[in-house]
């Protein structure tokens, strides 16, 4: 089939801003967006500059605008979106070039809410793992598949009008480690989270939940974190 | 241009890159320089489990998982060193857990572990559950938790610079040359210790489970400064890619007891391995695949295999075998189970195949997926120069990208991510040691200036070729040539082609003139890197007379003992490539058949 592809180009070295060039070309309908835009800078335009590396859904650096909503371009097939298809860039944040955004804002974001393990107390005398149950284990099993693709916090009307929101990527790594009860710094971070740019920013729009790729439940956890503000306890 | 300098600097930043700059920072001032954000680095696409002797479900020692790895390398292996990666494991994995990496867990609260292709109670020959796992996302996990833990500790970290040259004064490492992405501007890492932890080369082959970015930076980058590559003829193709696509399936399916089924609906592994059957090494279930396909008993002749985890053929399957649960009862699973054990997988195949496995059979081919060769190290890190063992002193390397010999012909699933957290912990802390002890060497004047010459050729071509098609044409000849199953012929062919296609590539002129993430022109720069790899691995392949492991060739069918029970050593320099050879450590287990 024919697809015809309408992508958002910027080149600071010579654009004052961003235009639309459209490519048409031969596509399956089990393409994906990434495999057709690889073609089109293989063949056509090798100056059309994206981000990507695994190319099925798993190391997060295709986070693009395909027709209007946020998706990675490896996990998305022509099929599902059909012959007309425009690119764009991720929106909140600034472009580099073309599909290329900068990305540190968001990384920044991420590591204010101390995005890592924690627990000071003494290893077990065997040397061996700490015990946890698989319930425990479940309680935050949702929030470990984030990889960081930045889809759900660009999509966010929240983040899109003051980048000083955390994000919800930034809280979904937060309850990651909140809701761990190997994990012993819970309270130091729900006091970062309780902020009007962080939890309390989130008014459930719901977008970051639309735009995961790896389907987290993110407003839920969001919903999560705020529950344990307001009661105080990490049921 | 810019100039920095740190006592050690690693290359890379998957497991083996973030363990060994976690480790070397500790003690020396490290930089972490890599071409894509950490997270995204292949580490994370690593799905069924990390191998160690925990002995949580049942019994089994770190012997039992040195023994079965030095019979998936088909004896090529160093002994000595597998024996220290296998008897690092379980501490490794228990400081991982310290970490806080979030692994499945048993009844018990214990790290939860999987029956994995080759691992086996060496008592009963039949599979062991050794592989531990946080679902079908164990890489993930571990390169999120390795990268979480960086942040913690401070560790220094240039994202997005693409290292192009290795700097090299008096036969002793002295830093990189780096372009950084967004500026296209070259950046000097003057440093005391370099160790590249850079991964592998899959994109040499059409089908393949390696991302975009595994184009053999590292091992290409040393080889035209006169290191050699070790074992490159040995390339794992892991039994099941999705059709087409390659996208890794994971051996855990087969491990929760999933089958591979032919054109015929017969479960046919158990004509190839009568024990083990399905978790056979991964050689040996590639090549009977092929032979199947060969045999006319591909899905309506098609050149794929039916994979089918779906409860109803595990069950069957399961009774058949008389497999049992730890406390004796009969195995059984409930697409629920098999839900929640491989939810990824699960979503691969509804996402791009429109297959449900729940309740269809996944359609798979063999795809190309690890190197067993790389650059030479000793299990220190430490990157040897010759059949002597010549410490080159300043390098590094671990990882994929490195060759210590712990893999030899074959290595065994889940065996990697051992092996970079393993390597990359140890040559972390060796570098820093030895950083301590040095000095920085000078640099000599415009340290920068071969790297640029290098990429300036990229603008001189006539534009004749195009970096695609050149592309898409060694995959595919490296694919039908230099795969599973090799000839005389067809390697000759296939180095033809490749010797073809870098001529060709000096035709190549890249119309991306900007600085800023020229993309274009890192393309180009990777093809002649994946290239140069491709002729290392087909000149080293045609020269070793025997089958072993992933090297299977057609008019050399049996392994040679006598003749070939040993390393090859590969000097790619100038165009040219030259084989030496390296005696293989042998200590507890001699030689014998492999049988599964």
């Amino acid at each position: 089939m024919q697809v015809t592809l309408k992508i958002s180009r910027y080149n600071p070295e010579v654009d004052k801003t961003f235009h639309y060039e459209t490519y048409t070309l031969e596509a399956e309908p089990t393409d994906r967006v990434l495999d057709v835009l690889e073609r089109i800078k293989g063949q056509y335009d090798g100056t059309l500059s994206f981000r990507r590396s695994c190319a099925h859904g798993i190391c997060g650096s295709d986070a693009m605008r395909i027709n209007g909503r946020n998706m990675l371009a490896c996990k998305t097939l022509i099929r599902d979106v059909g012959e007309k298809i425009t690119v764009e860039p991720v929106l909140g944040l600034r472009i580099i070039k073309d599909l290329i955004v900068d990305m540190e804002p968001f990384f920044d974001n991420y590591k204010k809410v101390l995005p890592y393990f924690i627990n000071d107390s003494p290893l077990p005398e065997d040397g061996k793992e700490r015990l946890q149950s698989p319930e425990a284990r479940l309680r935050f099993d949702d929030t470990t598949k984030c990889i960081l693709c930045g889809a759900c916090t660009t999509s966010c009307p929240s983040f899109w009008a003051s980048d000083e929101y955390l994000g919800p990527a930034a809280l979904v790594n937060a309850h990651r480690f909140i809701f761990d009860d190997r994990d012993q710094a819970a309270a130091e971070r729900l006091q970062i989270v309780n902020d009007v740019v962080g939890v309390w920013r989130c008014h459930t729009i719901f977008n970051c939940t639309v735009a995961c790729p790896r389907e987290i439940q993110i407003t839920k956890a969001i919903g999560e974190l705020k529950m344990a503000l307001e009661t105080g306890k990490l049921d | 241009m810019k100039t920095h300098q740190f006592e050690v600097i690693v290359v890379g930043a998957g497991g083996a890159g973030l363990m060994a700059g976690l480790y070397a920072s500790k003690t020396a001032k490290t930089a972490v320089i890599s071409k894509l954000y950490p997270t995204r680095s292949h580490t994370g696409t690593a799905q069924g489990g990390i191998a160690a002797a925990l002995g949580n479900i049942e019994k089994d020692t770190p012997e039992w998982h040195c023994y079965d790895t030095v019979k998936g390398s088909d004896y090529l292996g160093d002994q000595d060193a597998i024996e220290f990666m296998t008897s690092e494991a379980p501490g490794i994995v228990y400081e991982l857990e310290h970490m806080g990496l979030p692994f499945d867990r048993t009844p018990e609260g214990r790290i939860a572990q999987r029956p994995f292709g080759g691992h086996t109670n060496n008592e009963t020959g039949r599979p062991v559950r050794r592989a531990c796992h946080a679902a079908d996302r164990t890489g993930h996990m571990i390169l999120q938790t390795l990268y979480q833990q960086c942040i913690k500790n401070k560790v220094n970290f240039f994202d997005e610079f693409q290292v192009v040259d290795l700097l090299m004064v008096d036969g002793k490492a002295a830093g990189v040359v780096a372009i950084e992405l967004a500026t296209g501007e070259l950046h000097t890492f003057h440093a005391k210790a370099v160790i590249f932890a850079t991964g592998g080369h899959g994109r040499i082959w059409e089908i393949t489970s390696n991302a975009y970015a595994l184009t053999g930076d590292g091992p290409a980058i040393v080889a035209r400064r006169g290191i050699p590559l070790q074992d490159m003829e040995f390339f794992q193709f892991h039994p099941t890619g999705i059709y087409k696509l390659g996208i890794l399936i994971t051996e855990g399916v087969r491990g929760e007891g999933g089958v591979l089924i032919n054109g015929k609906g017969e479960r046919f592994m158990s004509n190839y391995a009568k024990t083990v059957k399905d978790l056979a090494s991964r050689d040996v279930v590639s090549r009977a695949m092929y032979l199947e396909m060969r045999e006319g008993r591909g899905i309506n002749g098609q050149n794929y295999l039916y994979l089918d985890v779906r409860p109803e053929t595990v069950n069957k399957y399961a009774a058949l075998d008389g497999r049992t649960n730890p406390d004796g009862s009969p195995y059984t699973v409930t697409g629920e189970q098999i839900l929640k054990k491989l939810p990824d997988i699960i979503d691969f195949c509804r996402t791009y195949l429109g297959v449900d496995p729940l309740t269809q059979p996944m359609p798979v081919q063999p795809t190309a997926h690890y190197a067993m060769g790389g650059i030479p190290t000793n299990i220190y890190g430490e990157v040897l120069l010759d059949e002597n063992k010549t410490v080159v002193p300043g390098l590094y390397a671990a990882g994929e990208c490195a060759c210590v010999s712990v893999h030899g012909a074959n290595r065994l699933g889940c065996n990697s991510l051992v092996d970079i957290v393993v390597f990359g912990k140890n040559a972390g802390l060796h570098a820093a040691e030895y950083a301590q002890g040095a000095s920085f060497v000078d640099l000599p004047a415009a340290p920068e200036q071969p790297a640029r010459a290098a990429l300036e050729t990229f603008y001189k071509g006539d534009g004749s070729e195009k970096v695609y098609d050149l592309a898409n044409e060694m995959k595919h000849e490296m694919f039908a040539n230099m795969g599973v199953f090799r000839i005389e012929e067809g390697m000759k062919h296939a180095l033809a082609k490749i010797r073809e296609l870098k001529e060709r590539l000096k035709h190549v002129k890249v119309s991306d003139s900007g600085k800023i993430f020229n993309m274009e022109l890192m393309n180009a720069w990777e093809l002649q890197n994946l290239l140069e790899l491709a002729e290392v691995t087909t000149v080293s392949a045609l020269a070793r007379q025997e089958s072993r492991g992933g090297h299977a060739r057609e008019d050399f069918p049996k392994r040679d003992d006598v003749n070939w029970l040993k390393h090859t050593l590969a000097y790619a320099k100038d165009g040219k490539v030259e084989l030496k050879y390296k005696s293989v450590a042998i200590t507890k287990y001699q030689p014998k058949e492999r049988v599964y």
